[in-house]
């Protein structure tokens, strides 16, 4: 005891030393750490508004509805009918935004069925597959179907 | 005597009043940029993800949408999504084949033929979006995270590049973006979920193969789907609460 009371002094600088480091920490965190970085968890808050502010590039099913609805009418009842536009005819958000700026090109039906209609062995059985040479022969797909309604020749 | 305590209490309710509206208004200023997504309410939604097997048909439509929608890098090896094909010889379910060139982008080559007995179909796989992801809990920044609307996303501005994430994903989900050497991984597109948008590759998919849902919406589509059909999950063994459901997975699927 008596020589815990003469060394004293190095305990108390060393607490000393331990304090001033302790709020030199917390005020370097204060300042680095953003303001919002505990508020879902152990992530920065702000990280969720970046993720969702990128833009929108297919412009979805709805907003191509909402200016065609002749070709919503000319797929009524159809087997292609669940089939979103983008899907075939590319992303065209821009188009959407603004119809003159960007025109989307017809896609060639000589490629474009067969990406999904091509016969092979691991598609489902239920799916309608061709073999493009015994089927047609070289005749273009849309010289018997419509794209928008396969089923009509 | 009476007209202090007026004033007092006057300055003293100004102060009060104004106080706290200032707090509102810090509070609003830290909530980040509402402008990105307006009317979207974090609490609403707990998003997933389905996909029928037995719808898939092996195009890669969703591969093109997803790199064309997120602008990932076109050389092979980097996916947001991608579709595998499995082709599992007869009775032998512990040893499939699996390919997957360039990560379906082009589609199948037909590389098997009918009729020797194996079994054949293409597997759609992304971000499992896990509910206790093992790749948010290795990360030592705080830069990927499960969203409290059940997106697993990343913070560009924080991620380091270090790959610890990369390695924890069972799934193969992330990869580092050669561009800016951060991490980068399917985000469930986020930037369209939050505008009442559905994703690239829903958009995209012609037969219907693949399905966002709302878990927290009970008019959502995905109820029904996971009620009326036997469905799983990727490495159910390994607890990572993966909100990619599966119908028709087969046993050889890893």
């Amino acid at each position: 005891m008596q020589r815990f009371i003469k060394d004293k002094e190095h305990l108390v600088r060393m607490v000393g030393l331990f304090l001033i480091g302790l709020v030199l920490f917390l005020v370097v965190q204060v300042l680095l750490v953003p303001k919002d970085f505990y508020k879902f968890g152990h992530f920065r808050a702000g990280a969720l508004a970046d993720n969702a502010a990128r833009p929108v590039v297919f412009a979805g099913r709805q907003a191509c509805e909402s200016c065609h609805p002749d070709v919503v009418e000319a797929r009524k009842g159809s087997r292609h009918g669940i089939i979103g536009c983008e899907a075939c005819h590319g992303a065209l958000a821009k188009h959407a935004d603004d119809p003159g700026s960007l025109k989307p090109t017809r896609p060639d039906a000589r490629t474009l069925c067969l990406v999904c209609h091509r016969e092979d062995v691991a598609k489902p059985k239920s799916f309608k597959q061709v073999n493009p040479q015994e089927h047609m022969g070289g005749e273009p797909c849309i010289s018997c179907h419509k794209p928008h309604h396969p089923e009509t020749a | 005597m009476g007209t202090n305590r007026r004033e007092f209490l006057k300055s003293t309710g100004k102060f009060v009043l104004l106080t706290s509206a200032a707090a509102l208004a810090w509070d609003f200023l830290e909530a980040g940029t509402p402008e990105a997504a307006p009317n979207y309410k974090l609490q609403e939604h707990w998003w997933a993800f389905a996909v029928d097997i037995e719808k898939c048909i092996g195009c890669g439509n969703c591969v093109r949408a997803c790199k064309t929608e997120n602008n990932v890098p076109l050389e092979p090896y980097f996916f947001r999504t991608w579709v595998e094909r499995y082709h599992v010889p007869k009775g032998d379910i512990e040893h499939p084949e699996v390919d997957s060139p360039n990560g379906g982008y082009d589609g199948f080559p037909a590389r098997y033929q009918p009729g020797d007995g194996s079994k054949n179909f293409f597997v759609p796989k992304l971000c499992n979006h896990c509910s206790h992801s093992p790749c948010t809990q290795v990360c030592p920044v705080g830069a990927t995270f499960e969203s409290p609307d059940g997106a697993v996303l990343v913070d560009k501005t924080y991620c380091l590049g270090c790959r610890y994430c990369v390695q924890a994903c069972p799934y193969g989900c992330r990869f580092i973006d050669p561009r800016t050497m951060t991490v980068d991984k399917c985000s469930l597109c986020y930037h369209r979920i939050t505008k009442g948008l559905t994703t690239a590759c829903c958009e995209s998919c012609p037969t219907g193969a693949r399905m966002l849902g709302d878990l927290k919406n009970p008019k959502d589509p995905m109820h029904e789907f996971l009620r009326i059909h036997k469905i799983l999950v990727l490495k159910p063994q390994m607890a990572t609460g993966a909100k990619l459901y599966y119908n028709g997975l087969d046993g050889s699927v890893r």
